[in-house]
């Protein structure tokens, strides 16, 4: 039987009384690809925002591991392997790609570190060796500003890879890619899952089909239904949820 | 303590604070002004003070007209003066965010060095126009008298007729902010003003208007201002760290927290000022929001919104 | 550092460098009196601030209107040290009670207040220029950055610290010399500082450890840590949750800024010879964030061209309309922001590649050697 990675039970947060979470059980396999779907405000986004600390939880727990991630900064859950991709692609858009992800490389991450840290092997190989999974190997030395939006977005998961993180967490990762980059992008999710947990938002549901091992769906702040696609998709609960108003 | 009775000390307390209460007014136009500017549209106006100034330049101009031409109409003035100070601020503000602000929404940091520019040059036209020294407006007569309630306690006139205003001013902002059409579309524009675009609200206007409105005040604020204090071209100047700290104090976007803001920093710099010497009065006031600052960033007053 | 060194002569940066060396090094001593100079010398301290401020508002994105602050730091801090020198009880028998500093007698103060005790050494002095403004900066940093205040916040904060500065140190005429500052010193270990000899001395002495900080940020500039700062400047969630403490990089930014402006500051109390309030407080804190914006914000040496500019045109206005330097100066904030917020730096970039193929059009006719082209920003 598979360890449970991530273990969320009992999340709630209210913003001013409405809870955009309410009383939410989830519970995460080591190396599991899990998808989380549902109608626009449903807290998908808010739940990843907890997990990784952006937003503090009015009450419940979120265990990762053996650490209780309510209570931690955000750069230590970093550093204790959980990373995020925004909704939107955050990169540093005035950097080069190579620079953005010589950033995101977990080394130097203090003051004195990063004013010592050196451009050794160690960190040059890891770092084509990335550039070459997020199909940027040509686009080293341009300016990351200057990408396309698929681009940009396969660059935000690459500096989040170069951290090799047990728990990744991506929002909307496809949102905005053409035909073809999705593709790919399924490609790469499914190569790196190999490794490691996912946690995926998503809409569209031919791409969800493509990579998810399981499906959750979140309904007001709560789970709704959890399992296959195929049996969420049957699932009368959630057939309502996404025809029914 | 040990010099006064309690006795003493309670008639210190109240006329202290009474004095308090006009800093109080004036500190209160100034930061509604600012926070209205800042709270609503996130624009640092580091020229506030000189709207304030053009206020209070604005009444001693009126003052000295109706002393020259109308002499009869001395009791009256003061009361159109302020509708004059309001105008005068609202239309400079007005022109100054149509050529300077609405460049910068973007940038603050940027649109707070600008807006100091501004200052330095409008506190150089004011010494080219009036010159280095103080000026101060003639009051009506109804405004220099004070109450004496008791034997000890001694309260101006002008003092609580600056409060009074002060009071009007603010009500008449929420009544705008909260009932109004224009209140509404404001807090649309700042809440979301892409969608608030989208619907149909022409933000850019809502905007300059907004900015205006904040200036139009801070030149109430300098009329309220003249009753207690001569004017000079750096007035304005010396109010403006002390109004931001008021508006930072008080959560940007809150009135209450506002007015709640610029009681206590006013009262206590008033009665400190008392028991210590001015400036070391101000140090402590100060120095107390900082340390309060830096235990609660957010302010007195905080809207949890979901990000 | 070595190799990093080597790096930089053979770039266009190491030209940059050359450039403002030789002018401050040679032509403006060989062009100048010493009066003039020691003129020079004095806006030359206030590159340090504006050096700093490059790193901390340029790079970090952080923007403090209270760097005369720390400027006030090392300059009273060595204020301070002059004045005790100058105060031993052979020149002030006159005073009610020797030993002390006149303004102290003048205020009715009977003994030394012990904070002034330790300015006795001049090796307790430097360590004061050096370490206070880190204490301090770490102090501020820690409690803003920490709770994530930022952006407007913080500037307004600094400004307000500063204002309580300035009124402490003026209100507190006892222990400080009040509004007039710490005057009249003389001599440092015996060595008279107002000759003109010793006047070329600090010059040198000036433009050296200037151009040692310049040479210093760029390198921090260069380092991951220069990266991370730009990083924090424009998107600081991400380089948060890619498991940076993003509060302890703009501590170090911060404190620095504070400790190069104090070294300008001691600087500053050297060359001109005395220290006051009128140097510390809001306005002058503001100004110097001009000059580093004039130089071009991003621009380490631009910063050392916007301090020399801006306060030559002080002074020069200054003298003859002082009205015209308000609006001047006014002017100055606005344009820097709406038309050119690269500063001379970026007029410098996008103009010199413009001038030198127009110089090498009607000038040099073979092409072979026109194939080098501007990159970056010095």
């Amino acid at each position: 039987m598979a360890q449970i990675l991530l273990a969320i039970e009992g999340l709630t947060v209210s913003f001013d009384g409405f809870k955009a979470v309410d009383d939410l059980n989830l519970y995460i396999e080591e190396k599991e690809l899990r998808v989380i779907i549902g109608p626009n405000g449903a807290g998908k986004t808010t739940v990843l925002d907890l997990i990784c600390g952006k937003t503090k939880a009015t009450s419940g727990s979120i265990k990762f591991k053996d650490s209780e991630l309510t209570k931690l900064p955000e750069y230590k859950l970093v550093q204790l392997g959980v990373g995020r991709k925004f909704q939107t692609p955050s990169i540093y858009e005035n950097l080069t790609v190579f620079e953005n992800l010589e950033i995101s490389y977990p080394k130097g991450r203090n003051v004195f570190g990063a004013l010592r840290f050196k451009r050794d092997d160690v960190v040059l190989n890891k770092i084509h060796e990335i550039a070459d999974m997020i199909f940027l190997t040509e686009l080293l030395e341009i300016q990351s500003g200057l990408l396309s939006h698929g681009q940009k977005q396969w660059l935000e998961i690459g500096m989040l890879l170069i951290q090799d993180p047990e728990l990744l967490m991506l929002d909307e990762p496809v949102a905005g890619m053409s035909v073809v980059e999705r593709e790919k992008t399924a490609e790469l999710l499914n190569k790196i899952a190999k490794g490691r947990s996912l946690i995926v938002i998503e809409h569209d549901m031919e791409f969800v089909k493509q990579i998810a091992h399981r499906v959750s769906v979140l309904h007001q702040g709560k789970l709704l239904a959890e399992g296959s696609m195929e049996s969420v998709q049957a699932n009368p609960k959630v057939i309502e949820v996404y025809l029914g108003h | 303590m040990g010099g006064y009775s309690l006795n003493d000390l309670m008639s210190i307390l109240v006329m202290q604070g009474f004095s308090g209460l006009s800093m109080f007014s004036v500190l209160l136009l100034m930061a509604l002004g600012l926070a209205i500017i800042f709270g609503q549209m996130g624009v640092i106006n580091m020229a506030h003070g000189e709207f304030m100034t053009i206020g209070a330049y604005t009444i001693f101009i009126t003052s000295s007209l109706t002393n020259t031409y109308f002499p009869s109409l001395k009791p009256f003035y003061f009361i159109f003066a302020i509708g004059i100070a309001f105008v005068i601020a609202f239309a400079v503000g007005y022109v100054t965010e149509f050529l300077l602000i609405r460049h910068l929404y973007k940038r603050p940091l940027d649109t707070l060095l600008a807006t100091w520019g501004l200052s330095l040059i409008m506190q150089q036209i004011f010494r080219s126009v009036f010159g280095g020294r103080e000026v101060s407006a003639d009051l009506p007569d109804w405004l220099m008298g004070s109450w004496k309630p008791t034997e000890s306690i001694d309260i101006p006139l002008n003092g609580v007729f600056v409060l009074v205003m002060a009071l009007l001013v603010c009500g008449f902002v929420a009544l705008l902010l909260f009932k109004s059409q224009w209140g509404l579309k404001v807090r649309a524009t700042t809440q979301n003003r892409i969608m608030a675009g989208a619907v149909g609200i022409n933000t850019k206007l809502i905007d300059r208007i907004t900015f205006a409105t904040g200036c139009g005040i801070a030149g109430i604020a300098g009329a309220c201002f003249t009753t207690i204090a001569s004017t000079s071209p750096t007035s304005g100047s010396l109010y403006i760290v002390d109004t931001f700290l008021v508006v930072v104090f008080g959560g940007a976007a809150s009135l209450i927290g506002t007015i709640t803001s610029a009681f206590s920093i006013a009262q206590a710099q008033s009665i400190l000022t008392f028991f210590l010497t001015s400036a070391m009065g101000k140090v402590v006031t100060l120095l107390t929001i900082i340390v309060i600052l830096m235990i609660k960033p957010e302010g007195l007053m905080k809207n949890k919104v979901r990000r | 550092m070595n190799k990093y060194l080597l790096s930089l002569f053979k770039n266009k940066s190491g030209i940059d460098l050359l450039i403002i060396s030789l002018i401050i090094f040679v032509i403006f001593p060989l062009s100048m009196d010493i009066f003039r100079l020691n003129l020079v010398g004095k806006y030359l301290t206030f590159a340090f601030t504006s050096v700093g401020l490059v790193m901390l508002w340029g790079y970090g994105g952080i923007l403090s209107l209270g760097q005369g602050i720390f400027f006030g730091i090392g300059g009273y801090c060595m204020a301070m040290f002059l004045k005790l020198e100058a105060s031993d009880s052979v020149s002030t028998a006159h005073q009610t009670t020797p030993g002390i500093p006149d303004f102290m007698d003048w205020n009715q103060l009977t003994e030394l207040p012990t904070f002034w005790m330790p300015f006795h050494s001049l090796t307790f002095t430097l360590f004061a220029i050096v370490g206070i403004p880190i204490i301090v900066a770490y102090i501020i940093g820690i409690s803003m950055f920490k709770r994530r205040v930022s952006g407007v916040y913080f500037s307004i904060i600094t400004q307000a610290i500063a204002a309580i500065v300035t009124i402490l140190v003026v209100g507190q005429q006892g222990f400080t010399g009040g509004i007039n500052g710490i005057t009249d010193l003389k001599t440092l270990h015996g060595w008279n500082i107002n000759t003109d000899s010793a006047k070329y001395i600090l010059y040198y002495i000036n433009g050296g450890l200037l151009i040692l900080t310049v040479l210093v940020c760029k390198y921090v500039a260069s380092t991951k840590l220069g990266r991370l700062l730009l990083a924090i400047r424009d998107k600081e969630d991400r380089v948060r949750f890619s498991g940076y403490d993003v509060a302890n990089f703009k501590v170090f930014a911060f404190a620095l800024s504070a400790v190069i402006s104090s070294i300008g500051g001691a600087m500053f109390t050297l060359q001109v010879g005395f220290m006051s309030p009128s140097i510390i407080g809001i306005v002058p804190s503001i100004e110097m964030v001009i000059f580093a914006a004039i130089g071009g914000r991003m621009s380490l040496i631009g910063a050392i061209y916007g301090a020399l500019l801006v306060n030559y045109g002080k002074t020069a206005f200054s003298e003859s309309f002082p009205t015209l330097w308000l609006f001047f100066m006014g002017a100055m904030f606005i344009g820097v922001v709406m038309f050119f917020p690269e500063g001379l730096s970026g007029l410098y970039v996008s103009y010199a590649p413009k001038l030198k193929s127009w110089f090498e059009k009607k000038f040099i006719k073979d092409k072979s050697l026109t194939n080098s082209s501007v990159k970056r920003a010095g």
